[in-house]
């Protein structure tokens, strides 16, 4: 395709040529599909035979439901901050290491995001359960008498959910981090800013960009972790992605289904807009990010 | 600094390097207590292990008793290697098409392609499966694949986008210049600057074909049956301890890709910048 044009120079084959089988794929296999789901969803009945918003309204007006949709925002927020509250001191200590100590804890940093999710997941139910490590470390200080109950809980879940997503907010948190010039630090020091000062006025301001493309991946990529909620969470903690398996996989009511999915689609999405809406008006808002780049979502590594 | 250390600083030393050091080992335990489970002698998963043994290794290599699970292996090696394969041909030939191009529509492509990484993966599952099974397209491996190539494109969009805001304009104009072809001056000047960026996308595309749950969830069947999804039933059900050896395979494998990888693309300064 590129070739036919191609002979006359090396700009000549129109460029846009060649996003054209990748816009197709998507055309045909994301957007497509996408457009079936919502049409799906205004079926009343699950032979999908007769129009009509009855799903909608089954959903809509069922509480259990916007409890479902609330926890799982509420589950994507409580990652997003358990991520930020360990994983920006790391990003800190990185910036500061030598260039050998660096490598190492960026090689620490990658191992477990290439490990399955299903290995990370499984390596909290050794933990967490009652025979995990946490309880017999417990046990064996007498710090608790019996077992506690880890697993089935929105902190064991919330806990898990912290490893397997601090490599998203580190890797962007980092490729912004790195590049911040160390001789500003310095400066702020030299003046008299204790250390505490130039984080929260330096060092952290420049940082936002980085903090909420790692926000956004986050909380994605925690809203929509059916394995990990499913596995550690248990029957007792529902989510929408676990409304969305059962209702098309388990009682095959696909119309309810795509309406819990296209909920989610829009509630994490309006959640995406709100996050980088408030990343962008931090970074403009403060003085000493005058001249930071927009914090564009970074869509960075999943 | 020549200053002294006041006590602020040393509060910040403390918890700064406490919440650091507190982030590396919930980072890096479980893998460790993954692989040290693995070679318990015990039927649970109780840690530490009650005793050393390779029983579940040798368990999870005897394909008679574990034929479920190399079957599932299988699959998802060749579905990771057909995905990766398209998405890597695809995505390299979108992020030169879209490359330097400032204008609207290079960047809505760009925000469309690479969208998959925070649309919610279960949505889009959802919506394939029910997609082939309206148009009639019965399950199978290729179809998981097809799937998996939207989910997998962004990372080697990204990694090669980036590569190729490193190549130097004025070596494709001199090329074009001594009247080079366009795939001439593409083959021999473009493709070898942004080899190391392509294989770097592929190794992660790869990893995530592997990896993938919200897709694979949907679009296996009974004859189609993938790793993550087989070793989720593992879980749900009698908490099988060959789990934990499949866990120490993958870590071990992942480990060995990632040492190669590092060595030919620079692999993780790729994926923090």
């Amino acid at each position: 395709m590129a070739a036919t044009a191609g002979e006359r120079g090396w700009m000549r084959p129109a460029e846009w040529q060649l996003a054209l089988p990748l816009t197709l794929a998507f055309a045909a296999f994301f957007l497509a599909p996408l457009l079936i789901l919502a049409a799906i969803s205004t079926f009343d009945d699950d032979k999908l035979a007769r129009v009509g918003f009855a799903q909608w309204i089954k959903f809509l007006g069922d509480p259990f439901y916007w409890q479902v949709v609330g926890d799982t925002l509420k589950l994507g927020l409580m990652t997003v901050a358990a991520t930020l509250l360990v994983g920006f001191p790391l990003a800190l200590v990185f910036i500061e290491a030598s260039p050998r100590w660096q490598r190492v804890l960026l090689f620490v940093i990658v191992l477990p995001l290439l490990t399955s999710v299903v290995v990370r997941t499984f390596a909290w139910i050794v933990i967490l359960g009652q025979e995990g490590v946490i309880n017999q470390a417990l046990l064996a200080t007498s710090l608790a008498p019996a077992p506690l109950r880890l697993l089935q809980t929105e902190f064991g879940l919330v806990l898990a959910l912290t490893q397997i997503e601090m490599p998203l907010m580190l890797l962007p948190l980092l490729g912004v981090m790195t590049r911040l010039d160390p001789a500003l630090r310095d400066a702020s020091q030299a003046l008299g800013a204790s250390r505490w000062r130039t984080l929260f006025r330096v060092t952290l301001p420049l940082s936002v960009p980085g903090l909420v493309s790692g926000c956004l991946l986050v909380f994605a990529s925690s809203t929509t972790a059916f394995i990990s909620q499913s596995v550690i969470g248990g029957n007792r903690l529902v989510y929408l992605p676990l409304v969305i398996w059962q209702q098309s996989l388990v009682v095959y009511n696909w119309p309810l289904a795509s309406v819990a999915a296209l909920t989610l689609l829009v509630s994490v999405s309006a959640c995406v807009v709100a996050i980088s809406a408030l990343g962008r008006h931090v970074a403009g808002g403060r003085p000493g990010a005058a001249r930071l780049e927009a914090a564009r979502p970074e869509a960075a590594h999943g | 600094m020549a200053r002294r250390r006041s006590p602020a600083d040393l509060s910040y030393a403390l918890v700064i390097g406490g919440l650091a050091a507190l982030a590396l080992l919930i980072l890096v335990g479980p893998v460790v207590i993954v692989l040290l489970t693995s070679f318990t002698e015990g039927r649970s998963l109780k840690f530490p292990p009650a005793g050393l043994s390779t029983q579940w290794y040798e368990m999870l290599f005897d394909p008679a008793r574990s034929r479920a699970i190399h079957r599932a292996a299988g699959n998802s090696l060749y579905v990771a290697g057909v995905a990766t394969a398209a998405a890597a041909v695809l995505g390299t030939l979108a992020a030169v098409g879209i490359a330097r191009r400032g204008r609207g529509w290079a960047r809505a492509l760009d925000t469309l392609f690479m969208s998959p990484l925070i649309l919610p993966g279960i949505a889009f599952g959802l919506a394939a499966l029910m997609y082939f099974t309206l148009i009639g397209l019965r399950p199978s491996l290729d179809l998981i694949a097809l799937g998996h190539v939207i989910v997998i494109v962004p990372f080697v969009l990204r990694t090669t986008s980036a590569s190729l805001t490193q190549l130097d304009q004025a070596l494709l104009e001199s090329s074009a210049s001594l009247g080079a072809s366009w795939l001439y001056t593409f083959r021999r000047v473009t493709l070898p600057t942004i080899a190391p960026g392509i294989a770097a996308g592929a190794f992660l595309a790869f990893i995530a074909s592997l990896d993938n749950v919200p897709v694979s969830l949907f679009l296996a069947g009974p004859r189609s049956d993938m790793l993550p999804i087989r070793m989720w039933g593992m879980m749900e059900s009698t908490l099988d301890v060959r789990v934990a050896a499949v866990s120490g395979v993958l870590i071990a494998a992942v480990l060995a890709l990632m040492l190669l990888m590092e060595r030919l693309t620079g692999l993780t300064r790729r994926m923090s910048s």
